[in-house]
């Protein structure tokens, strides 16, 4: 009787701990979302995403030129990061132990581990120094090459679960091996490759170190990619380094937004697994 | 009917009694190191049901997939000897392995329907013929469809996917998908293994019925089910072709010791 009972109450004592652990991992986001509800929910309004910063002591004014510019990186770097991320994930998954793919898997990941400060003097060495002068460009492809190890992993893992069985059974019926690969295989690990790219995107989506020798920032309207450009991170960055009190409150509502975006693609990501061992019907 | 006929195969009047003639001259095959068959010689007739038996890693799935070269995928194997298809080396290096397992289908022990509908999983192949037109696609989709006596069951469901059939009629979708490439040869490994007895029943006379019009080889463990389907069998044993003769023969008065404790079950 006493074993059982101590037994009962190990048990309960466990899952207790667990069940703490569980919250308190969700405790940081939590805390988060909260404070920056109280703090920036009240700068937000619509004029925060349709109006340029305003110079310091004037009031209102708003965030759209990082908005966009955060958007626009974002758009470059999935340009670079997600075809070379899938292809080369195609490539580790399809000649699993050719040397080359090792060699290759074994780089992605020192790749993802690098500081992405790192990645940030990459991109001024190659895009901005030669040229002269900062851009949204290299700011993109700073981003880009932090997306290609990320999409190229998840994309193998995707590709891995496919079952051998129905590869063999495209292959049975006379496809050849890059029809398989395309048709078959791509096509039924879909969702999941999906997923991954987005769960990347909103990873750099925040990213403000491979940014500040690259787009740098841009106190006024610019798309263009030759150009500085303003970034959400960069501004709240910049933003609540001022001594400024209606900046701070600015930084603050600029956060909010950002992790909204983040929170809005990994929701699209959740979104688009839900069908993932489901049937594509044509 | 006629728009079927994918390049590589063989004018039909020129050798309509022999098409789909397998003959294999001491083929042997490694894994890397490892053997897995050893100098086997044999000729299946073209419209014949040629069961494999043997004991699980006997070297018969291995001589299945060489048919029509789905071992290529594995890396580090290789072969030695010769396996002919109509008098032609599937190994020739000539030979576009496509349009080889186009003539040879194969079925897999495992159902294995793509993620998509009925439809599409049984268009497949022809597909790949480029075989666009809708009009021929739907008359082979339902001609395919009626051989693995399965189109009562899905002609109102074509659209819906393959993965929401029951387990036997998603085997009879995938016969019916290498059926539609209209082979010569059709390859089963283990094709009722996992299904109920009413599949397998199904599945075995449908064997029976596809043999009047093209050569089928089945990998069982079932001996019943060999004796029941087959008119030649084929006894493997550790990567040798221990005795290959007519399914009766084999099981009445078999030539081989080994043959005979491996169905009367003192071993395997």
């Amino acid at each position: 009787m006493r074993t059982a009972r101590s037994r009962h109450l190990v048990s309960g004592a466990m899952i207790g701990l667990t069940y703490l652990a569980a919250v308190l991992a969700t405790l940081p986001l939590l805390l988060i979302l909260v404070h920056l509800l109280t703090k920036g929910a009240s700068s937000l309004s619509l004029a925060f995403f349709t109006h340029m910063p305003r110079p310091v002591g004037e009031p209102g004014g708003g965030m759209a030129n990082a908005i966009v510019g955060t958007l626009v990186l974002i758009g470059i770097a999935t340009v670079i990061g997600l075809p070379i991320g899938i292809g080369a994930g195609l490539y580790l998954a399809e000649k699993k132990s050719s040397p080359l793919a090792s060699t290759v898997r074994f780089l992605s990941d020192v790749l993802n581990g690098l500081p992405s400060i790192v990645m940030g003097i990459f991109a001024w060495e190659i895009l901005v120094r030669p040229i002269g002068h900062f851009s949204a460009l290299a700011g993109g492809v700073a981003l880009g090459s932090m997306m290609i190890p990320l999409v190229t992993r998840t994309t193998e893992e995707m590709l891995l679960v496919v079952p051998t069985s129905l590869r063999e059974a495209a292959l049975a019926l006379g496809y050849p091996r890059w029809r398989t690969s395309i048709s078959v295989v791509l096509r039924t690990a879909l969702a999941g490759i999906v997923t991954g790219a987005l769960v990347a995107v909103a990873r750099i989506a925040g990213e403000t170190a491979p940014l500040l020798f690259t787009a740098i920032g841009n106190a006024f309207w610019s798309t263009s990619l030759s150009q500085p450009i303003a970034a959400l991170p960069l501004q709240i960055f910049a933003y609540a380094n001022s001594p400024y009190d209606e900046w701070h409150q600015q930084a603050w509502a600029g956060a909010l937004v950002l992790i909204a975006i983040v929170l809005i693609i990994s929701l699209a990501a959740r979104f688009a697994t839900r069908s993932r061992f489901g049937a594509p019907v044509d | 009917m006629t728009a079927v006929a994918p390049v590589a195969r063989p004018a039909p009047a020129a050798a309509a009694n022999t098409i789909g003639t397998i003959e294999a001259r001491d083929f042997s095959f490694w894994y890397g190191k490892k053997q897995a068959l050893k100098g086997i010689s044999m000729k299946v007739p073209p419209r014949s049901v040629t069961a494999l038996i043997g004991p699980s890693g006997c070297g018969k799935s291995t001589f299945l997939r060489s048919i029509n070269r789905l071992n290529d995928l594995i890396p580090a194997v290789r072969h030695e000897g010769d396996l002919c298809l109509d008098e032609n080396s599937v190994y020739n290096p000539s030979l576009d392995v496509v349009a080889l397992r186009q003539r040879v289908g194969m079925v897999f022990q495992r159902w294995n329907p793509f993620p998509k509908s009925i439809y599409e999983n049984v268009a497949y192949g022809p597909r790949i013929n480029g075989i666009a037109d809708e009009t021929s696609l739907d008359e082979i989709v339902e001609r395919s469809l009626r051989r693995t006596a399965i189109w009562d069951e899905v002609k109102d469901r074509l659209r819906t996917s393959a993965l929401g059939l029951s387990g036997g009629q998603q085997q009879r979708v995938c016969i019916a998908r290498a059926l539609a490439n209209q082979p010569e040869v059709l390859l089963l490994d283990e094709p009722a293994s996992a299904l109920d007895p009413s599949s397998t029943q199904r599945i075995e006379e449908l064997v029976y019925e596809l043999k009047r019009e093209l050569t089928i080889i089945i990998v069982t463990h079932n001996l019943q089910q060999a004796a029941r389907a087959s008119e030649y069998t084929a006894f493997f044993f550790t990567g040798e072709l221990v005795e290959f003769g007519p399914t009766e023969q084999i099981f009445t008065s078999p030539r081989e010791e080994r043959t005979e404790a491996y169905i009367t079950g003192r071993f395997g």
